[in-house]
């Protein structure tokens, strides 16, 4: 039976990773941590849960205990946002080069200089081709939810990858929502104890993270990039999988009255919900707009995205990080890219917003959509990209 | 040397993983080498210091002498750095 609980983003995600026995946390307990691993300190004191808690002096040492804790088969888990996403950089690689299925939350918050501690998405687009799933969430409902998933998707054999649940720093971290939980057995059933890949025995040993030069190096790199190509397919079954359990349906991504529109925008994470109110209140005024909220972004859904926007006349892409010196932000890039793949056009509008945490309001959002109107009606992209919300 | 076909990314163990042990010894890294010492046998006092500090390790302890192993050493010079009597020289390849 599913108990409705108050949950900040953070403690939804403390909640849903005590629910999935994980072996091994291990993160750094300082600032820009989020109390994701405070909470689960605590649980791990008050004796709710059996796992091991490995306090490290910073993110790169978080993640390569993780790694290594994961290479024994343990399920692991770890949290960080900003700086500490950044510090663990060079780990990342590591961690998916060595097909460690690690779940990280990452609290998306901006990086310095100058010194900001709010939210933006600058540091998971920082880390954008590090190998690791991504996924983008809107509230601390989806936070939950796909945390748990996030582990089923990562520890299946065709995939054996790191994912990253991102959730919009502060914005759901820190907001309190209510938040419907499974019993702890619902989620025991759902997610067994992880598979091994190899066992760790002092009879059979093997080597992990030798030296591979130019003779096999591509050839791993291929298979990374194999077992991303499977995620699509096994992210819809483990939806499935959760839909039949819990009643919520996910997927890859999620649209909103996108079917007949004529224009739309295209965004992640908690923008999600702001865009598709305004999108309610301009379908009242009969203007056809849509909202398409991407909930997995590596690997990128290319055919479900461009199914999802091909018949638009205008859209409008939102980015909140900047790609400096680059055509488009991170998402409008890929987005162009994959319309271009599928031989589609279609008139774009990159809007980078809310870079340090800036607010991006209904009015905003409006002005989005009515510029995307106006796009449609004359068919000029008058300005590629734009920053929204900044001061000349 | 001979050419073996080298498997292909569906082949390969995911993630580089080495599934036996020792398999290093395969890999023979000899061919590294610029410089290769010679052990000039009338200097040599057998103190073993050159054994000690090879890092590969590429000197082979013989009952009387040592000898280098060609197959591994990669050319690094230590044991003619190292050696007290300088019976130990690099020449080039």
């Amino acid at each position: 039976m599913a108990k409705i609980v108050g949950l900040a983003g953070d403690e939804a995600v403390a909640y849903a990773v005590k629910q999935c026995n994980v072996d091994v946390v291990a993160a750094y307990p300082i600032t820009p941590q989020t109390i994701i691993v405070e909470l689960f300190s605590r649980y791990v004191h008050d004796g709710e849960v059996n796992s091991e808690y490995i306090c490290v002096e910073s993110e790169h040492s978080a993640m390569s205990a993780c790694v290594g804790s994961s290479l024994t088969g343990a399920r692991v888990f770890t949290a960080t946002a900003s700086q500490g996403l950044a510090l663990m950089h060079e780990m990342l690689y590591i961690a998916s080069g060595l097909r460690c299925p690690i779940v990280m939350a990452v609290a998306n918050r901006t990086l310095s200089a100058p010194i900001n501690i709010h939210g933006d998405h600058s540091d998971m687009m920082g880390s954008r081709d590090c190998g690791w799933i991504q996924i983008y969430v809107e509230n601390a409902q989806e936070a939950y939810d796909w945390t748990i998933q996030a582990f089923k998707i990562a520890e299946d054999m065709d995939i054996l990858l790191p994912v990253s649940v991102n959730l919009d720093g502060f914005i759901l971290s820190h907001s309190l929502e209510g938040v419907k939980t499974l019993e702890d057995e619902e989620v025991m059933r759902f997610l067994p104890p992880r598979k091994s890949v190899y066992s760790i025995d002092p009879e059979k040993p093997i080597t992990v993270g030798a030296l591979c030069l130019t003779d096999y190096y591509f050839e791993f790199k291929r298979q990374q990039e194999e077992a991303m190509r499977n995620v699509s397919r096994i992210v819809k079954k483990v939806n499935e999988e959760y839909e039949a359990l819990t009643g919520e349906e996910y997927g890859i991504l999620e649209t909103f009255e996108i079917e007949d529109a004529d224009v739309g925008i295209l965004c992640l994470g908690s923008t999600a919900g702001t865009a598709r109110q305004v999108a309610r209140k301009l379908r009242e005024q009969g203007k056809k707009v849509g909202v398409v909220k991407l909930w997995l972004y590596r690997p990128f859904p290319t055919e479900e995205i461009v199914a999802a926007i091909e018949n638009l006349k205008a859209l409008v892409v939102l980015d909140r990080a900047c790609s400096f010196g680059a055509p488009y932000g991170a998402l409008c890039s890929d987005t162009v890219s994959a319309l271009h793949q599928f031989d589609k056009k279609l008139n774009i509008s990159n809007m980078v917003y809310g870079l340090g945490g800036r607010d991006i309001t209904p009015s905003n959002v409006e002005s989005m959509f009515n510029e995307a109107l106006e796009i449609a009606k004359t068919g000029v992209v008058k300005e590629p990209i734009k920053f929204v919300g900044v001061r000349e | 040397m001979s050419v073996k076909r080298k498997l292909g990314w569906k082949s390969l163990p995911i993630g580089g993983v080495i599934p036996e042990a020792g398999s290093s010894v395969k890999y023979k890294t000899g061919d590294w080498r610029a410089f290769r010492p010679t052990i000039n046998l009338e200097k040599c006092v057998n103190c073993l210091i050159c054994w000690i500090y090879c890092p590969e390790p590429a000197i082979v302890k013989k009952e009387k002498w040592v000898e280098v192993n060609y197959d591994y050493c990669k050319g690094c010079g230590i044991c003619a750095s190292e050696c007290p009597t300088k019976a130990i020289t690099m020449v080039e390849e």
